[in-house]
């Protein structure tokens, strides 16, 4: 795993042009998230119709090009899905930021899978997992609403 | 010894970062150690370790005659009137609580004012902030101009009747500004204010004469100075020591212990409690002997012509912006790339081996007021060389590069 792995195209092209950098309205889950060492800052606005299933999804925040892209591409990809699949969504890539190589679950197209996976070498760099992890971490606790503000710094990755 | 060829006084230079000679760039969180201070602690625990100040044994004596001589040493390095206004503490930060502890339980009620300024590590809020909490006291802060400065000016607007105590830095860890701090304490004296000077940036970098100065407090943090880590140094004026009561309690810092009561240890003993960092102590007085045998003024005449040349490469460089721009400049080069975000940056130097930190830098009140959410910053030691500056520059023209930034 080098540099360029981390930095490759996707990342730069999300961390740069972040997709779903608004805010949704009419909005009726959302949560804030906040990792106080880097500064990252993340507010993610979802719209579940009554089927639970999600027809809109946005975030708005500040933060580094690996921060920005996993938002970007997570948002994107849980738009049209139901909350429980999104739960399995989101255990299934932080497994894959811990310690998998990929991401293993079938509610994902290959090519939406590729995507994630081009988040997996942040694992080498053990600093900046809460980079890559403070956004669906926020969209865990936006669905649960548990959890006012979701803080990097009083959670295990 | 020559400044020009220090590096190798340095074991931590003989190893590569991913594969690179390490330029390390961040001296304003720890400075790396000389081989003397790494040896003084192993010898210390191999052939001489005890306990200090309380066994009558050879080993004991010896120690806490050690211990001893590094308190007077400190007290000619920073020309304090009186070996006894040296006190050892775990850090900068402890030394700080321990003055915002003890002053503000004796000397501040309801309603009075502690004077900061927006430059403050948070080191130097938070111990105050307390205080807000448990006394109900005021916190003002001294505004920055727009070079990231602090005037004397700024503080002398924020003094009202209510002012009880001015805390400021020495020299600033993001904008790298020196403050007129000899001026601060003599307007402050004049109002009847004392003064405690957060040095963790001013004592590795200039030269200290707390006489001269004639500060009441001064911070020293002995890990950014080439010492070791948990240890600090608070100089107190011996009025104040002498007044103040104690701050924490255990053995070593009393006089007699009884059922119905206890009398306190004469000074300094009554600022330890408990086991000092005993290694720590003894080998810092290796960290003074090596920055006395250089000697200060070639210091800080190294690092000036550094910092002059770096601000020149930084501000050559497009996209590249400075954070704050003052007169009185030591140390630091804190800076910013349009469209590229500070962790970034530092994550992709690092691959060069170009250790620079990124963040707040514990002042999250300075990064608010400049309207930044983070900066990247490298900071300089007495081993930085040029050659440092060219590589930190070439690797922030590769990180442009990659985030396609002209």
């Amino acid at each position: 795993m080098n540099l360029k792995e981390l930095y490759q195209e996707i990342i730069l092209d999300h961390g740069k042009n972040p997709r779903n950098l608004r805010k949704t309205e009419n909005f009726n889950k959302d949560a804030k998230g906040h990792n106080p060492l880097c500064g990252d800052k993340v507010h993610i606005y979802l719209k579940l119709n009554e089927n639970k299933k999600v027809e809109d999804i946005s975030f708005e925040g500040e933060g580094c090009a690996i921060s920005m892209a996993s938002a970007s591409i997570m948002t994107d990809l849980v738009k049209g899905k139901e909350e429980n699949d999104i739960k399995e969504i989101i255990n299934d890539f932080l497994e894959m930021i811990k310690q998998k190589d990929k991401i293993e679950t079938k509610l994902l197209k290959d090519d939406e899978k590729t995507k994630l996976m081009c988040l997996s070498g942040v694992k080498q760099y053990p600093m900046r997992v809460k980079c890559a992890t403070l956004s669906w971490h926020t969209l865990t606790s936006a669905i649960d609403r548990s959890q006012n503000e979701i803080n990097t710094e009083n959670m295990e990755l | 010894m020559n400044i020009d060829n220090i590096k190798k006084e340095f074991p931590i230079f003989d190893n590569k970062v991913h594969n690179n000679d390490l330029v390390y760039l961040d001296s304003a969180n720890s400075s790396q150690k000389p081989r003397v201070v790494v040896d003084r602690i192993y010898d210390f625990y191999t052939k001489e370790f005890s306990n200090v100040g309380r066994s009558v044994h050879y080993l004991a004596v010896a120690a806490t005659n050690l211990y001893e001589n590094t308190r007077s040493s400190v007290q000619k390095f920073i020309n304090a009137k009186d070996s006894n206004e040296i006190v050892f503490t775990k850090g900068a930060t402890e030394a700080i609580n321990l003055v915002a502890s003890t002053y503000g339980q004796n000397h501040l009620k309801e309603g009075d004012e502690v004077l900061l300024t927006e430059l403050e590590h948070h080191s130097n809020y938070v111990p105050w902030h307390y205080l807000r909490k448990s006394k109900g006291i005021k916190i003002e802060f001294a505004e920055i101009n727009q070079d990231g400065e602090i005037t004397l000016e700024s503080i002398e607007k924020k003094i009202t009747p209510k002012t009880k105590i001015i805390a400021v830095t020495h020299l600033s860890n993001v904008t790298g500004a020196i403050l007129p701090i000899k001026e601060i304490i003599q307007l402050a004296h004049s109002k009847n204010i004392p003064v405690l000077v957060d040095g963790c940036q001013g004592a590795p970098h200039l030269k200290l004469d707390m006489q001269d100065l004639d500060c009441d407090f001064y911070a020293i943090s002995c890990h950014k100075m080439y010492g070791p880590t948990g240890l600090g140094v608070l100089y107190a004026k011996k009025k104040w020591l002498e007044v103040l009561p104690p701050y924490q309690g255990g053995g070593g810092m009393i006089g007699e212990v009884k059922k119905e009561g206890i009398t306190y240890g004469d000074l300094p003993n009554k600022y330890e409690a408990g086991t000092m960092a005993t290694a720590q102590v003894i080998a810092f007085d290796e960290s003074i002997k090596f920055l006395t045998k250089i000697g200060m003024d070639n210091i800080i005449k190294h690092e000036k012509e550094l910092i002059e040349y770096g601000q020149e490469l930084l501000r050559k460089n497009n996209n590249v912006k400075l954070v704050g721009n003052p007169k009185n400049k030591g140390s630091v080069l804190s800076f910013t790339i349009d469209g590229i975000h500070p962790h970034d940056i530092a994550t992709i130097l690092d691959e060069d081996g170009v250790a620079i930190r990124a963040g707040h830098h514990c002042c999250q009140i300075l990064h608010d007021k400049l309207a930044i959410p983070a900066s990247a910053r490298a900071s300089l030691g007495i081993y930085n060389t040029k050659d440092d500056l060219d590589k930190l520059n070439l690797s922030i023209n590769k990180c442009k590069k990659m985030f396609e930034i002209k």
